[in-house]
């Protein structure tokens, strides 16, 4: 029989806009100074968006879900949406506008780990001292201590001061306080799946021992794929509010269909480095072969850009750089340089064959450049991030194995032939 | 769906209500992680310092040698016919406590803004394990200074003659010492969210703030002097403590009980001000920072 660990009812979170930020007395004095006497408020900032001091945004908006004991919730949603609102919510971190949060037993919110470590201190001060702050008492974390030395895998430096470890060590010792917490509801962000593969490996283990358990987990990240791994509800959120509440495969498609894995964008007022988007600009993207921009392993990719050019350009490219979901860069392709004329509108078809991309997520840069008589390129237009797309993993192509993009790569190499 | 309606909860959250939500029983239930902060604070307090602990002590004896040479043998301001160096350090020694209490929690929300960003727990837990860390300074100070009047007051002729009765009352005039640096730190905590600079009036408030209190100088001297304006001078919370402090271990006189009353009441209502504004700011300081 499943018990209720959790209840969110009809939560909302607002916040205050233009007036937050560390004020001081005398900015305060003179903007109230200036209202009274009817002039212009002198410390607006000249050219920002004006709120008044009554203006609202609702980062939240009327959210209610449960959770029971077994349950690993994902809480997915754009940037924006709220999740983060959530998380901190529950864990205290800040208290709601309207409706009532109710938790059985213990919640331990790891939205960090080794919060409150001290450098000067050894690293089992450090255990007790991280415990206290996660909500274990002397007794609790005295019971405990031996597990949690032998768990962090550093018995011979835990009373060196922690200055001196590693970065490895602090994070393992870290996680092993946060691993021995024992929480009824426990609260991951996807901060927690960092460092190398196998302490991402331990984490993500350790989450769903606690969900096999009895225990509760509520997990937010943008990586999809440890999300389907980890949980076994998803929740949606849009715009602060709970657009959905169920299985986690919708979850995961009601992410993938929305913001930047649109297949229609406009690009025209995509934020742009400087000078760009000035004597060219890109105007509107379409993606032509798929409505989720989910794509098997080895497929292609089919879109159509929509430009405007101010002058002539007798070689211009369209130049699309792949990073990888954290942002590093992972390939660069471009078009064959093509002519363009002043004034004009053009649009491409383009595709994109994706063989070999290996699983994962993908940011598209792209840009519009041309050839430099010495080689380089002058750019004309640039989007950092036009969209995000998944290469959808399949063990069947892959051998029988999932791809593990932190320890393999990006890449899907052809298999290695014998030559002998 | 069909468990909705049990009852007991061990944790529910509410939107920030009213102005007296003080979650006193969590303070309690998380006293190990206090006395973990304070023992934190010493830790760190005095690593990478050649002299580490020692500077407790070096601070009181070449503040109270500054004092008694420039006000007590420059300035010539009286003592109450005390022995100069005991009166002044006796005045050092409590102020410099209530002065460390307040200063040191009035950038709570500030100082540890990353960690409540990151974890719930009682927030009064930072500035209870800041004037803990103090008084145990306090103390150290405090037998150097009672060493002090063991010499003055075991001479041929005794130059001093504690009090014994009002010496009994120490633990009282530390503890509401403590609470008005802690009322009046956190209350300026709780305003810095909003107000940054009023960090800076607190760093040099204190010091002119010393002024109006008899550290360096005697209650007396202002009676003679100025009579009228004894009724706001005494106004200073701090000021009856000294004196008590003073009349307990030096044997000068007090200049009216009435006085402590007041400072009491004063502490008291400062105290509570304080933890009601914290809590209050507590719960949404984060949606400010």
């Amino acid at each position: 029989m499943s018990e209720r660990l959790l209840e969110v009812d009809g939560v909302s979170k607002q916040y205050r806009l233009g007036m937050i930020g560390g004020g001081t007395l005398h900015g305060d004095l003179t903007s109230w100074f200036a209202r009274i006497r009817g002039k212009e408020d002198p410390n607006t900032k000249i050219g920002m968006e004006h709120y008044g001091p009554n203006e609202t945004f609702w980062a939240l908006r009327d959210v209610s879900f449960t959770v029971d004991r077994g349950d690993a919730l994902a809480i997915t949603g754009r940037n924006g949406a709220g999740k983060s609102t959530i998380l901190k919510l529950i864990s205290r971190i800040t208290a709601p506008t309207e409706g009532e949060i109710r938790i059985r037993g213990k919640v331990a919110s790891l939205l960090e780990i080794g919060t409150g470590f001290h450098k000067e201190l050894s690293g089992r001060d450090n255990i007790y001292l991280n415990g206290a702050i996660l909500g274990m008492n002397r007794a609790e974390t005295n019971s405990k201590i031996k597990q949690i030395i032998e768990f962090s895998e550093i018995e011979q430096f835990i009373d060196t001061p922690v200055k001196r470890y590693s970065s490895g060590m602090y994070v393992k010792l870290a996680f092993a306080v946060a691993a021995h917490l024992d929480p009824e509801v426990m609260i991951c962000d996807e901060v927690l799946a960092v460092g190398d593969l196998t302490f991402q490996q331990k984490c993500l283990q350790k989450m769903s021992d606690i969900a096999r358990e009895g225990r509760a987990v509520l997990y937010v990240s943008h990586n999809m794929r440890t999300v389907s791994q980890l949980c076994n509800r998803g929740l949606y959120l849009e715009k602060g509010r709970l657009a959905y509440d169920g299985t986690v495969e919708h979850a995961i498609e009601l992410y993938g269909g929305s913001g930047e894995r649109s297949v229609q964008q406009d690009l025209s007022d995509a934020p742009r480095p400087r000078n760009r988007g000035i004597t060219m600009r890109m105007l509107d993207l379409h993606f032509m072969n798929t409505q989720t921009l989910e794509y098997s392993m080895d497929s292609s990719m089919e879109f159509r850009l929509k430009c405007v050019a101010h002058i002539d350009e007798p070689h211009l490219r369209i130049r699309l750089i792949l990073k990888s979901s954290i942002s590093t860069p992972v390939a660069m392709t471009q078009t064959e340089p093509f002519e363009v004329k002043a004034d004009e509108t053009f649009e491409r078809a383009i595709r994109l064959p994706l063989d070999g991309l290996a699983p994962g997520e993908y940011v598209m840069k792209l840009s519009l450049n041309s050839a430099t008589p010495r080689g380089g390129s002058n750019y004309y237009d640039t989007i950092q991030e036009v969209s995000r797309f998944i290469i959808v993993d399949d063990p069947a192509v892959n051998a029988g194995f999932l791809w593990s993009e932190r320890v393999w790569g990006n890449f899907r190499l052809k298999p290695l032939e014998f030559i002998d | 769906m069909q468990k909705s309606q049990q009852t007991h909860w061990d944790t529910v959250i509410r939107p920030r209500k009213g102005w007296f939500d003080i979650d006193l029983a969590g303070l309690f239930k998380y006293r190990d992680l206090i006395l973990l902060m304070v023992k934190r604070n010493f830790t760190v307090l005095y690593k990478q310092t050649i002299l580490g602990p020692a500077w407790v002590v070096i601070q009181p004896l070449l503040t109270t040698l500054v004092f008694t040479i420039i006000f007590g043998k420059v300035a010539g301001l009286p003592t109450d016919g005390m022995p100069m160096f005991v009166f002044y350090m006796g005045g050092n020694v409590c102020w410099s406590y209530f002065q460390n209490c307040l200063v040191n929690t009035s950038n709570t929300f500030i100082k540890n803004s990353d960690i409540f960003g990151k974890v719930y727990f009682p927030r009064l837990c930072m500035p209870f394990a800041t004037i803990i860390t103090e008084l145990i300074n306090f103390f150290v100070q405090f037998m150097l200074f009672l060493v002090v009047v063991l010499y003055y007051a075991s001479r041929l002729k005794p130059t001093i003659t504690p009090n014994w009765q009002l010496i009994a009352l120490t633990p009282l005039l530390l503890i509401q010492l403590g609470l008005l640096g802690l009322g009046f730190g956190i209350i300026v905590s709780a305003l810095t969210t909003k107000y940054r600079d009023l960090a800076m009036l607190v760093s040099f408030g204190v010091h002119l703030w010393m002024y109006a209190t008899p550290v360096t100088y005697s209650t007396s001297m202002i009676a003679e002097k100025y009579p009228q304006m004894m009724g706001i001078y005494m106004l200073n919370p701090i000021t009856p403590i000294i004196e008590l402090f003073r009349a307990a271990y030096l044997g000068t006189e007090v200049y009216s009980y009435g006085y402590n009353l007041q400072s009491v009441i004063v502490t008291i209502v400062v105290f509570v001000i304080g933890v009601v504004l914290f809590s209050r700011i507590e719960k949404t300081f984060m949606d400010t920072v």
